[in-house]
């Protein structure tokens, strides 16, 4: 893929707006799975490396997002299997085990005095889905 | 850049940072605490033995004083200050330069010098090592004891009564919370507690904890004994002044360092905040003097000062221990001319006093036992000097005029602990645009402290929204503005399928894991499709028909109908709970459950189980799980009809049926009741005629018992009557409430229950059994359907991108068999 590709296909598919200063650093684009390996209005875990990342396909607001699949409170590989939804416009991510609730956009706990989690930038190109990573 | 170091993390000095975060800029926050952790809520410490963990208690995560641009060291005692050199040294020799030093040393549990203090077997209750020490002792013996009756030591004692002990109260005064209550109050507040199993002993002056290498008794001076195992002090606490001492700072000759209303000490660069302080001759034993005192040194530091310190209100309620307590203001009309007014009734162990002035237009304080639900109303009207009713009495004895929320004038404290007055909650509601308690504790934090103010600020909210024309009603969450009972209609009548769709018609938003769940279980309700074909609005039990366990894999609990299985079934679940490396345990529901399944290897298990002929046991969903029974007539030689039989005929008619909540029901073969059929949400009980029906009991963790619906009536209209029951209760009931609660809430009670479900008198009974009728006919085992469907059974699997399991999964041995590796110990 060339950059100029690349660059539209950001644009169409992070309508997120992740942080432009941390979407510069990004030197990786992991090709993690094809798109339908992700359910709609729902997340997957891929994983990158020694990684566990949570990719959720929110395609009601035709968006992508991806975060640490981690969750801070009890350290628990799950929030990819959590239900995702919006708090206003935001939308968020809500780990299974104790509803912890985090935004997908800046990864701050919305509901609690929890860690940040991190979030990672998505694209999609020919049906596959792309993680940034800085690494 | 101003340095300023912060002696002790606890509430106080926590709440200094974070109000010196608040207002100034440009300062460099260095904070020393002794704990080995970051500061957390002493205030709820009892809840560590709810279940809370520590982290749980933080009052901010370590990360929170990284963002600050505050440096935290935790497990650092400071043992030294150079006022000259303006420097302090800590036990391991760290010495740091302060422009200000803020002491928040906080206080120690007072042990009073009694022979045999030093025994194993005796502690304190201040900080959670203090509670891990006991709840491991605890574990070890059966009686327990709390010396001291004040506020903590009760609270103390009721944490020892959760803990499984037989527990006692040793006070030395003639009452109990003598500083809190007057004789009358205290009176009844023993007799409550005596109830609650707890045994009180007044007026004790223990001479000697006695024992033989572990505790055995205490030994009192009136020559009498008590046997105990273990003991907890409470007898009032020590400011901890020993550092401002060390280092000639003026200390009061009763403890606590003396500051002045400006919180200095003797040092012009050092103040004194929280517990360890000692201002006007007092030392504040509570957390919201605290943080008033640490809101004035920060906005001083920060060049804003406007206020000092005047005293603080030591109004107190008790909290958690089953019997309401609240005393405030002058509590004991010590104000000359004072005139009580006091309400008792002993029957229900309620008592309250209230003191009016002496010109009668004032309240100025009381005690409240038993109920202390106007506690914040009546503290608030003695506070803020609110106009007295004509007729004071009425507002403890109830029925004539009462003042409500609205009366409260705005500049009305409401929460203590932050400071925040009646004006500010509803500025937040009407021109903040607030709408939940949840958008006014983010924003005003009130209601995070002590937690007291949250039924007057609910209160509040309603009021104002009213006020507004909001009409208040228990709509879903933001996305949706119906309430389950309106959703459940426009779904049937409209016929609507999907959540989507739902949300597109009838919603706002892209909901969310409220609304998401709820919808998904009234459409289960309603059509009883396989709900896996819209799995991503389902919880993670249902998403994956498994319970998730710590750690993060799942449990596996096939149907056993009415408890009874062949041998041959239950050797197929060994064989494959060994296949698999599964966790066995029989449940309290009279079936299996097997453990620490992976999320890829569900499918599999399932495949085997079925194979085998079982089917899914719902024990995620929420929806029918057991129908308990016992052994009746076929075997055992007083049951009058075959509980068995009817239990498994009971459970195979509704298994699968979704419902606000989980439903349980049991069946017994006699009047002995072995099923224990009245605490399930419904309970059929044989009697020589047929059946009695008990509907709306639970255990759980407010148990109540069933209440009898119909009694004699046989097999067949006992069926009817129950799809009527389920049916009504599926129809009506909001998200997440059992029957046992519906029906406390339900206006007219079991009676008007009956009405509906035995008379008709809704004249629904026929569709009611008509929408049975469907559900049964509908249904499929889940796990069958995800067996056997390639697009379902491709859920399962841990990783999109990689057929590779998750590898941070950690397991112990425990007893020959696998457990998850504890939470945070991975
Ligand atoms: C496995 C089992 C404990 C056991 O080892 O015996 C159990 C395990 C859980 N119970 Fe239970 N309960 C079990 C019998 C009970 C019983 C006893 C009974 O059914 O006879 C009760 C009291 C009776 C009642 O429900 O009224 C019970 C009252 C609860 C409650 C409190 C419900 C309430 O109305 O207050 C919860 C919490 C909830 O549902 O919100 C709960 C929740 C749970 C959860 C689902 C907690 C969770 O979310 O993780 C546990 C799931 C473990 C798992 O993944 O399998 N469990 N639970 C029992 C499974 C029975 C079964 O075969 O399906
Ligand atoms: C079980 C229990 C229940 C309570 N319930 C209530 C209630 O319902 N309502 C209420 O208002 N209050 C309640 N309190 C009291 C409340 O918790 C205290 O008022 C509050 O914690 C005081 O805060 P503080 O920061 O002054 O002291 P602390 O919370 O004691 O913190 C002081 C900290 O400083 C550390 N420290 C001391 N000396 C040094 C040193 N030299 N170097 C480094 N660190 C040091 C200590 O280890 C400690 O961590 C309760 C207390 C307990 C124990
Ligand atoms: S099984 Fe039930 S009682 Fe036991 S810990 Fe889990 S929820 Fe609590
Ligand atoms: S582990 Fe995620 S909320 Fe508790």
């Amino acid at each position: 893929m060339n950059s100029i590709d690349m660059m539209l296909q950001e644009a169409a598919n992070d309508p997120a707006g992740t942080a432009p200063s941390a979407r510069e650093e990004i030197r990786t684009w992991f090709r993690a799975a094809p798109v339908a390996a992700f359910p709609e209005n729902g997340g997957a875990c891929i994983r990158y490396k020694n990684l566990q990342v949570a990719v959720f396909n929110f395609s009601r607001r035709k968006e992508w997002y991806a975060c640490q699949n981690l969750c801070p409170h009890k350290k628990q590989m799950a929030l990819s299997r959590g239900l995702i939804g919006s708090a206003g416009d935001e939308p968020k991510v809500a780990c299974p085990f104790h509803k912890r609730t985090f935004s997908l956009r800046s990864g701050g706990c919305l509901n609690a005095a929890e860690e940040s989690i991190s979030v990672f930038p998505v694209k999609v190109h020919d049906g596959y889905v792309y993680i940034g990573f800085r690494d | 850049m101003k340095r300023i170091i912060v002696v002790g993390n606890g509430m106080v000095g926590y709440k200094f940072c974070e109000r010196l975060c608040d207002r100034a800029a440009g300062v460099q926050v260095i904070v020393y605490g002794e704990e080995p952790r970051p500061a957390y809520d002493r205030v709820h410490l009892s809840r560590f033995f709810g279940g809370a963990g520590a982290p749980d208690l933080q009052m901010a995560p370590a990360s929170w004083y990284e963002e600050h641009g505050i440096r935290l060291h935790t497990g650092e005692l400071v043992t030294e200050i150079d006022r000259a050199g303006k420097t302090i040294r800590t036990h391991s020799g760290l010495t740091e330069r302060y422009d200000y030093l803020v002491l928040a040393t906080g206080s120690s549990a007072f042990v009073p010098a009694i022979e045999g203090v030093e025994r194993g077997g005796v502690f304190v209750y201040r900080t959670i090592e203090d509670l891990i020490q006991i709840r491991d002792y605890a574990a070890k013996v059966s009686r327990g004891a709390v010396m001291g009756g004040g506020l903590l030591g009760l609270e103390a004692a009721k944490a020892l009564v959760d803990l499984g002990l037989e527990t006692h109260v040793i006070e030395f005064a003639p009452r109990l919370m003598p500083r809190q209550i007057d004789d009358a109050g205290s009176r009844i507040l023993a007799e409550r507690l005596s109830q609650m199993g707890i045994g009180i002993h007044t007026g004790k002056n223990t001479r000697r904890i006695a024992g033989n290498g572990t505790l055995e008794a205490l030994e009192f001076a009136d020559g009498s004994r008590l046997g105990i195992e273990m003991l907890v002090i409470s007898a009032g606490i020590r400011p901890r002044d020993e550092l401002a001492k060390e280092s000639g700072l003026e200390v009061h000759p009763r403890g606590g360092i003396v500051v002045n209303e400006n919180l200095k000490t003797s040092d012009e660069n050092i103040f004194a905040i929280g517990e360890a302080v000692s201002h006007n001759n007092m030392v504040y034993g509570l957390v919201a003097p605290g943080y008033e005192m640490a809101d004035i040194v920060a906005a001083q530091i920060a060049g804003t000062a406007s206020k000092t310190f005047q005293g603080f209100d030591m109004s107190t309620k008790l909290k958690m221990l089953g019997v309401d307590v609240g005393s405030f203001g002058d509590a004991f009309g010590d104000t000359p001319g004072s005139q009580p007014i006091v309400f008792e009734n002993r029957r229900n162990g309620i008592y309250k006093r209230i003191n009016i002035s002496a010109d009668g237009k004032h309240l100025l304080g009381g005690i409240l036992i038993g109920d202390a639900s106007q506690y914040g109303l009546l503290h608030q009207m003695a506070v803020g000097k609110m106009k007295l009713p004509s007729a004071p009495e009425s507002l403890i004895v109830g029925g004539g005029e009462t003042v409500g929320i609205g009366e409260v004038p705005d500049d009305a404290q409401i929460c203590s602990c932050e400071n925040i007055t009646k004006g500010e909650v509803v500025n937040q509601i009407r021109e903040k645009g607030a709408r939940t308690i949840d958008e006014i504790k983010k924003n005003t934090k009130a209601c995070t402290g002590c937690g007291g103010c949250a039924p007057m600020v609910t209160d509040i909210l309603k009021v104002s929204l009213e006020g507004l024309g909001i009409r208040v009603k228990k709509t879903l969450c933001e996305h949706f503005d119906y309430t389950r009972q309106e959703l459940y209609d426009i779904i049937r009548v409209k016929g609507v399928k999907d959540y989507e769709t739902l949300l597109d018609t009838h919603g706002k938003g892209d909901g969310c894991e409220v609304c998401k769940p709820a919808v998904a279980s009234l459409l289960a309700s309603i059509w009883n499709e396989v709900i896996l074909s819209q799995a991503t609005i389902q919880d993670t039990n249902d998403r994956f028909l498994a319970n998730i366990q710590r750690g993060g894999t799942y449990s596996v609990v096939p149907r056993v109908a009415g408890g009874e299985i062949t041998p041959e079934k239950l050797i197929a679940l060994g064989r494959i709970a060994r296949e698999y490396n599964l966790y066995t345990k029989i449940t309290g529901g009279q079936r299996i459950d097997l453990f620490g399944a992976r999320v890829d290897q569900l499918p599999e298990i399932w495949e085997a189980l079925i194979a085998e002929g079982f089917e899914s046991g719902h024990a995620y969903g929420k929806a029918l799980r057991t129908i308990k029974s016992c052994v009746g007539s076929t075997w055992c030689r007083y049951g009058v009809q075959d509980s068995v039989s009817f239990a498994i005929f009971i459970e195979e008619r509704y298994k699968g049926l979704r419902a606000p909540h989980k439903i349980k029901g049991a069946v017994s073969g006699c009047i002995r009741e072995c099923a224990e059929a009245q605490s399930k949400d419904f309970g059929l009980i044989a009697t020589e005629k047929g059946w009695n029906i008990y509907v709306c009991g639970n255990g759980g963790s407010r148990p109540q018992h069933a209440k009898l619906l119909v009694a004699d009536v046989d097999t067949e209209t006992c069926v009817r009557l129950i799809d009527r029951f389920l049916m009504f209760y599926i129809r009506t009931a909001d998200p997440l409430t059992r029957t046992a609660t519906w029906l406390n809430k339900m206006e007219g009670g079991v009676e008007y229950l009956y009405d509906v479900i035995v008379n008709d008198s809704l004249g629904i009974g026929g569709q009611l059994e008509a929408e049975m009728k469907e559900r049964i006919a509908n249904y499929e085992c889940e796990w069958k359907k995800v067996v056997e469907t390639p697009a379902l059974r491709g859920q399962f699997r841990h990783f999109a991108n990689d057929d590779g399991q998750d590898d941070t999964l950690s397991f112990v041995e425990m007893r020959g068999q696998k457990c998850p590796a504890d939470w945070d110990k991975k």
